[in-house]
């Protein structure tokens, strides 16, 4: 490998540290046990490595594609539709009281 | 008469001509669900009692001449991610476990009206993200065509069941090739439509960007007609377009004299397997044989297009996955001290390893610092993949590539590696960035006997030209006659 390429592969190496994936994880609210760190690691530096692919493609001037179809909005009145099946909606929940989804005590 | 071993059509003309009844057709399938789903473990949700009573009213109404499809009585597979009013839609994962949905999700509705019946919920990796079914929470489903292999991902389930006879057709949903690559693994026909051609609602977002509803079917006849049911605009869902509706049996023709032809070259280099190549290479002498006319070209988005995938998928994912927090429904957590922890224990309990991954990445690409780096610079590329197609179009009716780049894999063998899982999508992944319709079907079998996949990708909204070139090849090369799965291990 040339002095060259070995400074590209450098520079398009993701370096994430535990921190950063412990921020990551808080703002996804997942937990990653201690023992789980290491392999979330390197999977998400892996992943990044592969995914600074896209670097080398020629984008200047290009707009982005956020949809498919997105050419045009749809627009429609907003109107209330009362959705009959509250029992079968309410039979998903975990907890429920008084036709009311149940959560812990948010305000102490 | 062996009933299961029948395409749709073939059943629909023995109702039709009363050579059949509806409880006939579903008890040989209830039967052969018995006798295969503890080998090949394609069901979450079995409805074999359900579906039997069902049979039996559509007889009585078919009887009566109260049954206005022609479809009536023929069963049917959904993936588990679609909603089934008052039955379970878990998406394969422990967050869904109990899930019972409350509403019907449209194509379920179609699929109703038709008086298709439900025979069960198909297996698939959690969430619909994986490429091998491995990542279910409940159950590995097996390839029928040898036990060991997965059935590919992430319906896997869905293509299993058609492989092993278990339903005569089903439903899968497509983000980065779901549908084509379970198709090619087990030798059946799937079918990605354009994106916006079949309604969303009810069908557990992914990547709302790139999911798409499609069949999977015995032959591509099967699939057109399935199409039919599918296809139209939705008001529920404000991406599917609004469109004259089409009989897409009508386009099979069988006749490709002429069709131009594109073989993008990128597709047929370094990692795709040599047998899949050389299935290949004899699908297009089959192709100009026929009178095709076939050429090479430069495709030079296909080294960017899975990178770009995996960011923009894994993006989307990470929000609407947000949605699950333990609250009106999906898993709760036992034990917490407060709200806040009860999110995080619940989704941290309810998800597997990689919807985790798949939303830490998520999480990671649209954070503050990395949003150019990664977000915004995938959505330039997703411009770049679609003008690209676009050039491409402007010369060739159909492109034809490999499924992918390999046959069924051993179960086991990439499940830990997460890169190397992503790998199996190379060659379908652009086609769900550009939102066009694809089709996988078997062009063949390698040296061990496993089923080879040809994908023949169209422009948009021309699912008759892909259809109609993949009736072509199939009427040419019969490859059901040919080959069927081993169920050997």
């Amino acid at each position: 490998m040339s002095l060259e390429a070995k400074q590209e592969r450098k520079d398009t190496m993701a370096n994430v540290s535990k921190e950063e994936l412990l921020h990551i994880a808080k703002l996804a609210d997942l937990n990653i046990n201690d023992n789980e760190i290491d392999k979330y690691l390197a999977n998400l530096q892996d992943i990044l490595n592969f995914a600074n692919t896209i670097n080398s493609a020629d984008t200047e001037g290009l707009k982005e594609t956020i949809g498919e179809n997105d050419k045009y909005n749809v627009f429609r009145k907003d109107e209330v539709q009362v959705f009959e099946d509250n029992a079968l909606l309410l039979q998903n929940a975990k907890e429920q009281e008084r036709n009311m989804f149940k959560i812990p005590k948010v305000i102490q | 008469m062996n009933i299961t071993n029948l395409t749709v059509h073939e059943l629909m003309d023995k109702l039709a001509n009363k050579e059949l009844t509806s409880e006939e057709i579903t008890k040989a399938y209830v039967e052969r669900i018995n006798e295969k789903e503890k080998d090949v473990n394609a069901f979450v949700t079995t409805l074999c009692d359900e579906a039997l009573e069902k049979a039996k009213e559509i007889d009585a109404k078919r009887e009566k001449g109260e049954a206005t499809s022609k479809l009536a009585g023929i069963p049917v597979g959904i993936k588990d991610n679609i909603c089934t009013k008052g039955i379970k839609t878990t998406c394969s994962s422990r967050m869904l476990e109990d899930f019972i949905s409350p509403y019907n999700a449209t194509v379920t509705e179609k699929l109703l009206s038709e008086d298709l019946i439900d025979l069960g919920k198909l297996n698939m990796d959690e969430f619909a993200m994986g490429a091998s079914t491995e990542y279910s929470y409940f159950k590995k489903t097996h390839n029928p065509w040898n036990l060991n292999t997965v059935p590919g991902g992430s319906s896997g389930g869905s293509a299993a069941a058609v492989a092993a006879e278990m339903v005569p057709w089903a439903l899968g949903s497509d983000t980065g090739g779901s549908i084509r690559q379970p198709a090619a693994f087990c030798g059946v026909v799937g079918l990605k439509p354009t994106y916006g051609l079949v309604s969303r609602y009810g069908l557990v977002a992914f990547a709302s960007s790139l999911d798409q509803i499609g069949p999977i079917t015995k032959d591509v006849e099967d699939a057109a007609i399935l199409l039919n049911i599918l296809a139209g605009h939705d008001e529920k869902d404000s991406t599917s377009m609004e469109m004259p509706k089409k009989d897409y049996t009508q386009a099979l023709k069988g006749e490709v004299k002429g069709l131009k032809i594109g073989i993008p070259k990128e597709y047929f280099g370094e990692g795709i397997n040599e047998e899949v190549k050389e299935r290949l290479q004899e699908a297009i002498e089959t192709y100009k044989k026929l009178g095709a006319e076939v050429e090479e070209f430069s495709l030079d988005i296909a080294k960017y297009a899975l990178a770009t995938y995996y960011i923009i998928a894994c993006a989307e994912a990470s929000s609407n996955l947000g949605r699950f927090d333990g609250i009106r429904y999906g898993h709760r957590a036992e034990h917490y001290s407060d709200l806040k922890e009860l999110y995080r224990n619940s989704r941290s309990e309810g998800f597997g390893p990689e919807v985790k991954r798949r939303i830490i990445l998520g999480t990671y690409v649209l954070s503050s610092g990395y949003y150019d780096a990664y977000y915004k610079k995938a959505q330039q590329v997703r411009t770049l993949v679609k003008n690209e197609f676009d050039k491409a179009f402007a010369k060739y009716d159909v492109l034809l590539t490999p499924t992918s780049p390999t046959v069924a894999f051993e179960i086991g063998t990439r499940s830990n590696n997460p890169l190397e899982m992503y790998l199996a999508d190379i060659c379908t992944v652009s086609v769900n960035i550009a939102g066009l319709p694809g089709i996988s079907i078997p062009c063949g079998v390698d040296s061990k006997g496993m089923p080879v996949g040809m994908q023949l990708i169209g422009n948009k909204f021309e699912e008759e030209k892909i259809l109609n070139a993949a009736y072509a090849f199939e009427q040419e090369y019969k490859f059901r006659s040919k080959y069927q799965p081993s169920f050997e291990k």
